[in-house]
């Protein structure tokens, strides 16, 4: 595998007066109560993951679970109290302030959950904004900023004001700024909970739509567990600044690591999430006629199984058996004793 | 017994004032005691007192101390005086080159930096009067008199006023559209066939230099306070203190440091108008969202890019308030600086309430307040000025209003020199109108004047004598009635129940330097005016607010009105009434009253706006008529905001009760007014400007601790 775009080894924030003394005494073993009781908070506790290319991170956590603020150590928006962050290989802490705003007109897009528009700009001078404040022409920036608009489908409205915008159609603008100098590693900041549902879903899809043709490094904040499961490759969830649990959204909902995890996989509708490979028996004897992908969500054929006798014949991509699975499997899937699943 | 446990602090407050009576019915009034007026406080008499501090007589009438305090202060003005002096003749001397002598000169450096800054000030305000009026000093600093007698051609001409207007009004259509043009238009051919023209190009040309250093400045020192803490910290009293200091106070010290005219005047100004921007600046750029300043710093800005790119930008809506304050103070200043030799509109409009030509100080005041209109429109349009992309127009189409604004040019200049063939051997009207040569409706208003004042006068006199008889006059002998030490204790008293024992420090503080000074029986006059045209402005403020708020469109009505009468000069206020009630000390009530009635309004709409829909709506779904939502829900909760819409009708009754001195009052006004024609007034005006400054600050410090406690209790911020 190639080098990571994004790795975290032991990455603290730490917010308080004396935070990099107390951090320095602790050697590494941060508890949050005894910092606390110093005047100090705990932002991000011994975090450390690797995001490779392509790929789509999504952490999740509720309010003040430090999320942000682990977003916020690598963009460098503010230092990480302790720890290394690299990004594609270069150490992030040590770069100096020219090669930071080169790196972020470069290789970072960012967006944020009230959207952040300028207010005194149109739509396309908020797109244009990254590329202006890196030198490019003013035709030329306008010009890419309206190939912008018609990506995010905001055609027509390129003079609008923010003001002007519903929320919906503000976070396109922001979503087309992020990708206006065309960043390899794109950050998204809780992006659609300030949405109403209905548009969040839409945008959601939208989101997975441009994702599949940009192919983009992603880190997503998100506190909708039911958003992450949508959308991540992986999923850390974070609890007081601490990553719980980082794994695939199946092995989250069905090997839930601690408890504090699985209170959130017990609502989660399974059939939903998981798919034919996740609960497949590796057995391959006593099959019937009908065969399923291994890649189907399990909601989409659960009805064509159940209406089967037999084991049914799960397969690869290229149409190889690889194991098998029978009706009573969904069943116990999909309404068997939750608490006690493994 | 159960009544006091319930309600402590009624309890407290009754306490306090029965202690506040006590004391005023213990106190005897002192026989000797006398309220000094006129001049009569520099008689040497045997009676006074007298002690001397750092070198300095101070002589004075001792009274009890409980009754008054004596003048511990008394040597500040003196020696702020003295040290302003030694400042400017005597410390540190350098040794400066001077041209014409060919030879160095020894001069204290103060004295140096103040001619250079005027020299500096001086060359910018020529060149644009130059530019609009004509004339050769500004060819003359670049090159020597005896140039330019050689070369006669080179004297800058001056622009005839046809293109002044046109070129106004141009810009005005390309800034905002019609409506501005036209308004814009109409100004200048009303300035000009009125015959005002110089006068108002030399204002213009004042304001033009005063506004853009004020704003520059402005934002400036808000940006390095809004970076360094420190240095709001080292600000923040002097902007409280100067932001409530009469305008008035500032101009004696100014005129030791940098002598009369324009130059100083510009200074003045700036001295004034640069509080308001930096505190506006910190206001507008702490409230832009984090989240936007993220969002400038991922999208790759430098410092520099996100302060000026981002932040400024994205506060624009406050940094514009604060440019239209600067607007307002510099047209403001254009009239009060007129006192220290400033040119222009000020000086005639000064000139003509001085000889009670009632119709010439409505026309100068028009001018003054019609331009100030006008640039203030502007500088918003501008502001707000959106940029097409999409248009794809032609090298005309995009540069139409330049070749607009060169044809005038040619056309007006083409004008002005028919003009000189048309009116041989008198004036060129189509180059500029000259002053007594326009059209003047003075005769009109004068005669008006007569008439209202013939026919009413037996009311208005009857009214007059009233409201001085009945009620003035008793206020007034109440206030002074007042021994000092119970005006402190009430004042403290109040500090320590509203906010507690710091608010009780600072209002014992400020009202000690004010007891402590010479001048406390003016400045309870100054109070008691004060008091007056604040309640009465109060009450008007808010019955009209309230009134205007049932309906959207006459609020916004209303919010629009007050916009336009507050970019009015505070000087203006003094011409109507002095056409109906001559010079009394009614004239001075009902400006102050006028002007100060101006923030109670809109404080009171703004603050009835900022309640919540939802309350709106949960109240009405409780059942409540139109009269209890406003008691029960609407009043409650604007309050606060209402409260702040005091504290601004405070600041600007005192305002307008000290530029009232110019009509005659007995108050600190009549003092600052004195120390200007003073040789020795520097310090007198200084510290009489930090009295009223004072005033203001106890009501501010009171009237701001009880806000924030009200806001926590009602839980909005």
């Amino acid at each position: 595998m190639s080098e990571p775009v994004i790795k975290c080894e032991n990455v603290y924030k730490i917010f308080g007066a004396n935070a990099e003394k107390m951090l320095k005494d602790s050697n590494g073993n941060v508890d949050a109560k005894t910092f606390q009781e110093n005047g100090c908070i705990v932002g991000v506790n011994n975090a450390s993951f690797e995001v490779s290319k392509g790929e789509m991170l999504v952490v999740m956590g509720l309010s003040g679970s430090g999320k942000s603020t682990l977003l916020r150590c690598i963009s460098r928006l503010t230092d990480a109290t302790g720890g290394k962050i690299f990004i594609e290989g270069h150490d992030l802490l040590q770069l100096n302030n020219k090669d930071l705003i080169d790196l972020r007109r470069n290789k970072m897009g960012m967006v944020f959950q009230s959207f952040a528009l300028l207010p005194h700009k149109t739509v396309v001078e908020n797109i244009a904004f990254p590329l202006q404040i890196k030198g490019v022409k003013t035709e030329e920036s306008i010009s890419k900023a309206v190939d912008m608009v018609k990506l995010v489908g905001l055609d027509g409205r390129e003079n609008y004001f923010p003001r002007e915008l519903s929320g919906g159609q503000q976070q396109r603008v922001g979503i087309a700024r992020s990708l206006a100098v065309e960043p390899d590693i794109w950050f998204l900041d809780e992006p659609f909970s300030a949405l109403d549902p209905l548009i969040r879903k839409e945008m959601q899809d939208e989101f997975l739509r441009l994702q599949e043709k940009l192919q983009k490094t992603i880190m997503f904040i998100t506190h909708d567990f039911d958003e992450a499961l949508k959308l991540a490759d992986r999923i850390a969830i974070m609890k007081d600044g601490i990553i719980e649990q980082l794994d695939t959204p199946a092995n989250i909902v069905l090997n839930p690591a601690t408890e504090y995890v699985r209170k959130f996989t017990e609502e989660v509708p399974r059939e939903k999430v998981l798919i034919i490979e996740d609960v497949m028996d590796k057995t391959k004897d006593n099959l019937g006629d009908l065969k399923v992908s291994k890649d189907e969500i399990i909601e989409n054929v659960a009805e064509k199984i159940l209406t089967q006798e037999k084991s049914v014949a799960v397969v690869d991509s290229n149409n190889n058996t690889i194991g098998s699975i029978n009706p009573a499997k969904i069943i116990n899937t999909v309404f068997g004793g939750r608490k006690n699943n493994n | 017994m159960e009544f006091f446990k319930k309600y402590p602090k009624t309890f407290q407050w009754l306490f306090l004032l029965i202690v506040f009576f006590a004391l005023c019915f213990a106190i005897e009034v002192p026989e000797t005691y006398k309220f000094i007026r006129g001049q009569a406080e520099f008689v040497k008499d045997p009676n006074q007192s007298s002690y001397v501090f750092l070198g300095k007589e101070v002589r004075y009438y001792a009274f009890d101390v409980f009754w008054r305090l004596p003048p511990l202060l008394g040597w500040l003005p003196i020696w702020i005086n003295d040290s302003l002096f030694f400042l400017m003749n005597e410390w540190m001397p350098i040794e400066v080159w001077n041209e014409d002598t060919q030879e160095f000169k020894s001069r204290p450096l103060v004295l140096q930096i103040s001619r250079n800054i005027t020299a500096f000030m001086t060359f910018l305000i020529q060149l644009i009067r130059e530019i609009l009026l004509g004339g050769l000093e500004t060819i003359v600093a670049f090159s020597s008199w005896d140039w330019i007698d050689k070369n006669p051609w080179a004297e800058l001409p001056g622009l005839p006023w046809t293109i002044v207007a046109a070129g106004a009004t141009l810009l005005s259509y390309k800034l905002s559209g019609k409506g501005l043009a036209l308004f814009a238009g109409l100004t200048m051919v009303y300035i000009s066939i009125f015959g005002q023209w110089k006068p108002s190009m030399q204002t213009l040309s004042f304001i033009l230099v005063a506004a853009p250093l004020s704003f520059i400045f402005g934002l400036g020192l808000g940006i390095a306070a809004f970076k360094s803490k420190r240095v709001e910290k080292a600000l923040y009293p002097i902007l409280l203190v100067m932001q409530t200091m009469p305008q008035y106070a500032v101009l004696v010290p100014a005129l030791v440091l940098f002598g009369v005219g324009d130059h100083a005047a510009v200074i003045i100004t700036m001295v004034v108008a640069v509080p308001p921007m930096i505190l506006l600046t910190i206001l507008g750029l702490r409230a832009v969202p984090p989240e936007v300043i993220e969002a400038g710093r991922m999208s790759g800005c430098n410092n520099f890019q996100l302060m000026f790119k981002v932040l400024i930008p994205t506060a624009r809506r406050d940094i514009l308030i604060g440019v239209n304050q600067v607007i307002m103070v510099c047209f403001s200043m254009a009239v009060i600086s007129a006192f220290i030799g400033a040119k222009g509109l000020g000086f005639n409009l000064l000139l003509a309430l001085n000889q009670l030509n009632i119709g010439l100080a409505l026309e100068a005041g028009l001018c003054i307040s019609l331009i100030a209109i006008l640039l203030d429109k502007m500088s918003l349009a501008w502001a707000n000025k959106q940029e097409d992309y999409f248009g794809n127009l032609t090298f005309f189409q995009r540069n139409k209003n330049l070749l607009f604004f060169a044809a005038t040019v040619v056309i007006g200049l083409l004008l002005a020199y028919i003009g000189t063939f048309l009116f041989k051997g008198t004036f060129n009207y189509l180059f500029e109108i000259p002053h007594n040569k326009g059209i003047s409706t003075a005769d009109f208003w004068n005669k008006g004047v007569d008439w209202i004042f013939e026919t009413f006068f037996v009311y208005i006199k009857a009214f007059n004598t009233w409201l001085i008889q009945e009620v003035l006059q008793p206020m007034r002998a109440l206030y002074l009635r007042m021994p000092a030490i119970a005006t402190i204790v009430l004042v403290v008293g109040a500090g320590y129940l509203i906010g507690g024992v710091r608010s009780a420090l600072v209002v014992c503080a400020l009202t000690l330097f004010i007891a402590f000074s010479p001048w406390w029986d003016r400045a309870l006059v100054t109070a008691y005016m004060a008091t007056f045209g604040v309640i009465v402005s109060c009450i008007i403020g808010f019955t009209v607010g309230t009134l205007c708020f049932q309906n959207k469109k006459s609020a916004k009505f209303m919010l629009g009105v007050c916009d336009i009468f507050q970019t009015f000069p505070s000087f203006v206020y003094l011409i109507p009434v002095m056409m109906l009630f001559g010079i009394t000390d009614t004239s001075v009530l009902i400006a102050v009253i006028v002007y100060a009635t101006i923030p109670a309004t809109r404080y009171t709409i703004e603050g009835l706006r900022s309640v919540p829909a939802g309350l709106h709506d949960a109240a009405t779904m409780s059942g409540v008529n139109k009269f209890q939502r406003l008691t029960k829900i609407e009043f409650p909760l604007a309050f606060p905001h209402m409260m702040l819409g005091i504290n601004q009708t405070i600041v600007f009754a005192l305002f307008m009760v000290i530029i009232g001195a110019f009509i005659g009052t007995e108050d600190l006004g009549q003092y600052i007014l004195k120390a200007l024609s003073d040789k020795k007034g520097a310090g007198i005006g200084l510290t009489l400007g930090i009295c009223v400054a004072f005033i203001a600050l106890i009501f501010d410090n009171l009237i701001r601790a009880y806000v924030q406690k009200r806001k926590k209790h009602l839980g909005i911020d």
